[in-house]
């Protein structure tokens, strides 16, 4: 008995496959207008990406609420990589060819935003590239189909530069994962911070692996080099055993820190109360940005989700904002109108009014800049200030040696 | 020289904690000989539960203790439930198919544990009473760090006596060396497996606990640790106590100061250790060389006959319908089938080194991966089209496959499946950090097909025809003499070599072959995806190798195709339909492997023994 319903039921469950993947969406001509959307909902990842799914469903709920675009329903088609490059790239070709959206958004790790990003300039698709962070989005791998939306490792590592310039220390040690992300942002820091100071000097590197980190012995190796001051790029896991380590061995007494990203909520808040104070970060003090746009957005955000919203939330509700002024501006959904429309777009967000630069597709939405502190218990951000973007890139002659002319 | 000494203790810290994980995993592989991907989970599952118990109890020392050793035996009674409710069932089943059953339970706890804890990076306070620092000549060192160390010669010394001085360390003991003799003798080998198993279960969940005040529970601990865990154990040798200590200190210590030198180095460390370890010492540092050259004990299959005419025309039926399949559904069909097709032919060469030449390998991504970035690189440095691209991807999986291969074939088993692992690893490190040639993390873009097959259509079928072939080959090769010879090894290496086979040649020989393969279905996977990225070496997609191969059944040659088809197939559907994909994929799992215990190729088994 047991035996025949294994062999009942395999079958039909391949064959259900089987006319799952030959369904197509019934499309009707004025249906909806079709984002097709696609980040690591699944995995470690999740803490990163469902705020940000919160943020672009508020936007598409309120986009929908005053009319929609065009006429039309704005839709989001969502799909989990599960962290996979490979597998994004197949959900990018599920979207185009068999939900047939209109264009692509998503995306958090850079490899991922990379691999659709060259997918949509092979199939002509319009991608808004949200939140990955690699330089190579729109300089060395940028493509004319593609648009970025975050601020860029280049753009947050020069933002903490300027801080560092300030600064007495001429003795730095940094600290990064090693991979592309680490590599690029400490990179971008000397460049900036030399240019700017040409006494100081760097005299340690330590480069642990990616959510490997060796926190005690890096941390020993830091101290053992005694400089003024340390750069770190290290997030999530790495950052919370990275700063337990350091206070406990005292590397961050009497030493100024620059650290990358630190003032987001997604890595500030496991810290708790032992947040370390002072440090001078990039990020999102959501708590105290007095501006009445961002006072509106925050309490839609928090209505709906019983949440607060993380960095990642306004990333995901500016994609939606970003999609909807575009598309107001290239009244169809072509993509040539559409791609034309980006370019220079400017964009009302609770940040502020953005533009998406024509030279390099790179939006202009900066990051807040300022110094952490311990408030209840929590980590905050203190002294802080709204760094534009559009402050801390190249120049345009530099733009145009990075990235491919089309 | 005060750096020396608070370098040492730290390091000295970090073997505690590498040591806690990998012994229990050396105690359960000992006894059971099962390759358990779950211990990660049950690591995973230790902090969290600890996590939530220190949010209760933790207000002082003692009952900050107390939590951690809930957490342990909590975490053994999980362990008691997956031995009975599911390894129990299936320990009768072909060698690996437990590792199936046990990357199941790692997906269905990964999801379970998101769905209860939430996605969030979860912060234990510091303990109570060690949140300090000691002095040490001038270093501060943290008090737990010293307590980990205790902790973790006080685990090393109850173990000792566990096993030198009870009955059941006795029997465990004996277990470990001859399973037989010991159920021969009357001992119920049921009770003795699952305590072995919850032991190894509650250290796993002792070992995630003690790390609460060092780091924040997460969902990435579980694949995190795994791999390292069975580093130690290998290195140690499989089953040794002892030797996980000596081996966990070995890497913590070259960790801490190798870093000093040569910060780089981190993340290959690990995997050169032990690929230096297995070259020079096969069967580990204290393991015992019975270990790694017993012969397979379970009785080998029925040699396989060429297929008859009933089995070619199923073999046709089946071409047939993936000539036929994407003009009936459709322009994503060909996508899908594409990625099957590519997949099929990785899992079909993965097979014939598993089944046709017994040899078992943790590691076959590398030739997957040494294939597709053979084709990119191609692409990337030197403009090549995709033809010359893609006769560069069976070269460059072929050139590793012989070199690697060199080192791996003279070990056999689970040493052989680390080896294979070590090179995969330091291969993908290569990839993942080597920025200026691999481009590292961001991958190589721009491979796509050449114009005349860029219709996702033509591709497919170009990918049909040369995968198909492959396979049609790999299957010949299986009844040649040299596939003969090869299955001859594997069913008795001795007596094989004693009519004047050279068995590590033919090993070699198959290992290239098998590389050469993968190396195709790599390129293809390339100009399919028009990237390649580092994680194409990763041990995730190695995993995923076993997991098709497994679930399509060992012992048909159709079953690693069927595999690929229900793995591809499962993986793109759910994911589209729910968050909790890998929970459902997980059950699927768990559920076939108790009801199917030959895979689905087991299906037509059945239906045939049905029909007599």
């Amino acid at each position: 008995m047991q035996r025949m319903h294994v062999r009942l039921h395999l079958p039909a469950l391949l064959g259900a496959l089987v006319t799952a993947i030959a369904a197509g969406p019934a499309m009707a001509k004025d249906g909806p207008v079709r984002v097709g959307e696609i980040n690591s909902y699944t995995g470690p990842l999740a803490a990163f990406t469902v705020p940000y799914r919160n943020g672009w469903q508020l936007a598409v709920e309120e986009v929908n609420a005053g009319g929609g675009v065009l006429g039309r329903p704005l839709e989001v088609i969502s799909r989990d990589d599960g962290g996979k490059p490979a597998d994004a790239v197949k959900f990018a070709e599920e979207l185009v060819r068999r939900e047939k959206v209109d264009l692509l958004a998503g995306t958090f790790l850079s490899n991922i935003g990379l691999a659709v990003a060259d997918f949509a300039n092979r199939n002509k698709t319009l991608f808004v590239a949200s939140e990955p962070l690699s330089d190579a989005v729109v300089w060395s791998k940028g493509n004319p189909y593609t648009f970025r939306l975050r601020p860029s490792t280049y753009m947050q590592a020069a933002m903490l530069a300027e801080e560092a310039a300030k600064l007495p220390a001429k003795r730095w040690a940094t600290v990064a994962p090693n991979y592309e992300y680490g590599q690029s942002a400490v990179a971008a820091f000397k460049e900036v911070l030399k240019a700017a100071r040409p006494d100081v000097e760097f005299v340690e590197e330590q480069w642990p692996a990616l959510f490997k980190i060796d926190a005690g012995a890096t941390v020993q190796a830091l101290e053992n080099a005694k400089p003024e001051a340390v750069f770190n790029v290290t997030f999530s896991i790495d950052l919370a055993k990275f700063v337990r380590e350091g206070q406990l061995r005292g590397l961050f007494k009497d030493r100024e820190v620059a650290s990358l990203l630190t003032g987001e909520p997604e890595y500030l808040d496991a810290l708790k109360d032992e947040t370390p104070e002072g440090w001078i970060v990039t990020g999102y003090p959501w708590y105290a940005i007095t501006d009445p746009a961002h006072r509106t957005f925050v309490e839609a955000y928090q209505a709906r989700f019983k949440d607060y919203p993380r960095a990642g939330s306004i990333v995901g509700y500016n994609t939606i904002l970003t999609i909807a002024a575009m598309l107001k501006k290239a009244g169809s959904t072509d993509t040539g109108a559409m791609v034309a429309a980006m370019e220079g777009l400017e964009v009302d967000t609770p940040f502020g009014p953005i533009t998406y630069r024509t030279i390099d597709n790179q939006s202009t939405m900066g990051a807040y800049v300022g110094r952490t502190a311990k408030a209840d218990g929590k980590g905050v951000m203190i002294d802080f200030r709204y760094a534009n973007g559009a402050d801390y890139l190249p120049d345009d002659e530099t733009v145009k040696k990075l990235r491919p002319q089309e | 020289m005060s750096f020396i000494v608070a370098q040492a203790i730290t390091g000295l810290a970090s073997a505690a904690s590498l040591f806690l994980i990998a012994v229990g995993l050396s105690i359960v592989f000992g006894v059971s000989r099962v390759v358990n991907f779950a211990h990660g989970s049950l690591y995973m599952l230790g902090a969290y539960i600890a996590f939530s118990l220190v949010q209760v109890m933790g207000g002082s020392f003692s009952g900050y203790l107390a939590a951690l050793l809930i957490a342990a035996l909590a975490v053994g009674l999980i362990g008691a439930i997956i031995e009975t409710g599911l390894l129990r069932r299936i320990y009768h089943a072909p060698e690996l198919f437990q590792l199936l059953a046990t990357f199941g339970v790692v997906l269905v706890v990964q999801d379970l544990t998101r769905a209860v804890w939430g996605p969030d990076d979860l912060f234990a306070p510091r303990m109570p009473g060690l949140d300090g620092a000691l002095d040490v000549l001038g270093h501060a060192i943290p008090a737990y760090d010293f307590f980990l160390i205790v902790v973790a010669f006080g685990v090393l010394g109850g173990l000792w006596l566990l096993f030198r001085k009870t009955r059941f360390g006795v029997l465990i003991r004996a277990a470990t060396e001859d399973r037989q003799m010991v159920a021969a003798l009357g001992i119920d080998q049921r009770w003795l497996f699952t305590a072995a198993f919850v032991l190894g279960a509650a250290l796993a969940g002792l070992g995630g606990a003690l790390q609460i005040p060092r780091q924040a529970a997460s969902l990435s601990m579980d694949l995190n640790i795994i791999v390292d865990a069975f580093v130690v154990v290998v290195v140690g040798g499989m089953g040794s106590i002892a030797g996980a200590f000596v081996a966990a200190v070995i890497i913590s210590e070259l960790h801490a100061f190798g870093l000093v030198i040569f910060p780089e180095i981190t993340l290959v460390l690990i995997f050169l250790v032990m690929a230096v370890t297995l070259v020079l010492k096969p069967s580990g540092l204290f393991g015992r060389p019975e270990f790694a050259t017993a012969e397979d004990a379970r009785s080998p299959d029925l040699p396989l006959r060429p297929a008859g005419s009933a089995a070619r025309s199923a073999w046709l039926t089946l071409l047939a319908a993936a000539i036929a399949a994407p003009l009936l559904l459709g322009e994503f069909a060909s996508i899908v089938l594409t990625e099957v097709a590519v997949l099929a032919l990785f899992a079909v060469s993965l097979h014939f080194l598993l089944w046709g030449g017994g040899l078992i390998t943790f590691g076959h991504a590398a030739y997957f991966g040494l294939g597709a970035y053979g084709a990119g690189l191609a692409v990337y440095h030197l403009s090549a089209g995709m033809a010359p691209a893609l006769l560069l991807a069976p070269l460059a999986g072929a050139a590793g496959a012989l070199v690697f291969g060199w080192f791996c074939v003279r070990l056999t088993g689970i040493y052989m499946a680390m080896l294979t692992l070590a090179f995969a690893q330091i291969a993908w490190s290569a990839a993942f950090q080597w920025i200026g040639f691999t481009g590292g993390d961001n991958g190589i873009l721009g491979v796509w097909p050449s114009a005349w097959a860029s219709d996702p259509l033509v591709f497919y079928y170009v990918t049909l025809t040369v995968c198909a072939t492959v396979i049609w080959g790999l299957h010949r090769a299986m009844f040649s003499p040299f596939g003969y010879t090869l299955r001859a090894s594997r069913d008795s290496a001795l007596r094989t070599a004693s009519i004047g086979v050279d068995v590590i040649r033919h090993r070699w020989l198959a290992f290239t072959l098998a590389g050469a393969a993968a190396g195709v279905a790599g390129g293809f996977f390339a100009f399919a995806k028009g990237s390649v990225f580092p994680d194409v070496l990763y041990v995730s997609t190695s995993v995923d190798g076993l997991v098709m191969v497994l679930l399509g059944g060992m012992q048909s040659l159709a079953g690693p195709i069927l595999g690929a088809l229900a793995f591809t197939g499962i993986e793109t559907e759910l994911t589209r339909m729910t968050d909790l994909w890998q929970l459902v994929l997980g059950l699927l799992i768990l559920a076939l492997v108790v009801l199917l215990p030959r895979g689905l190729a087991g299906l037509s088994a059945l239906a045939a023994r049905r029909r007599a």
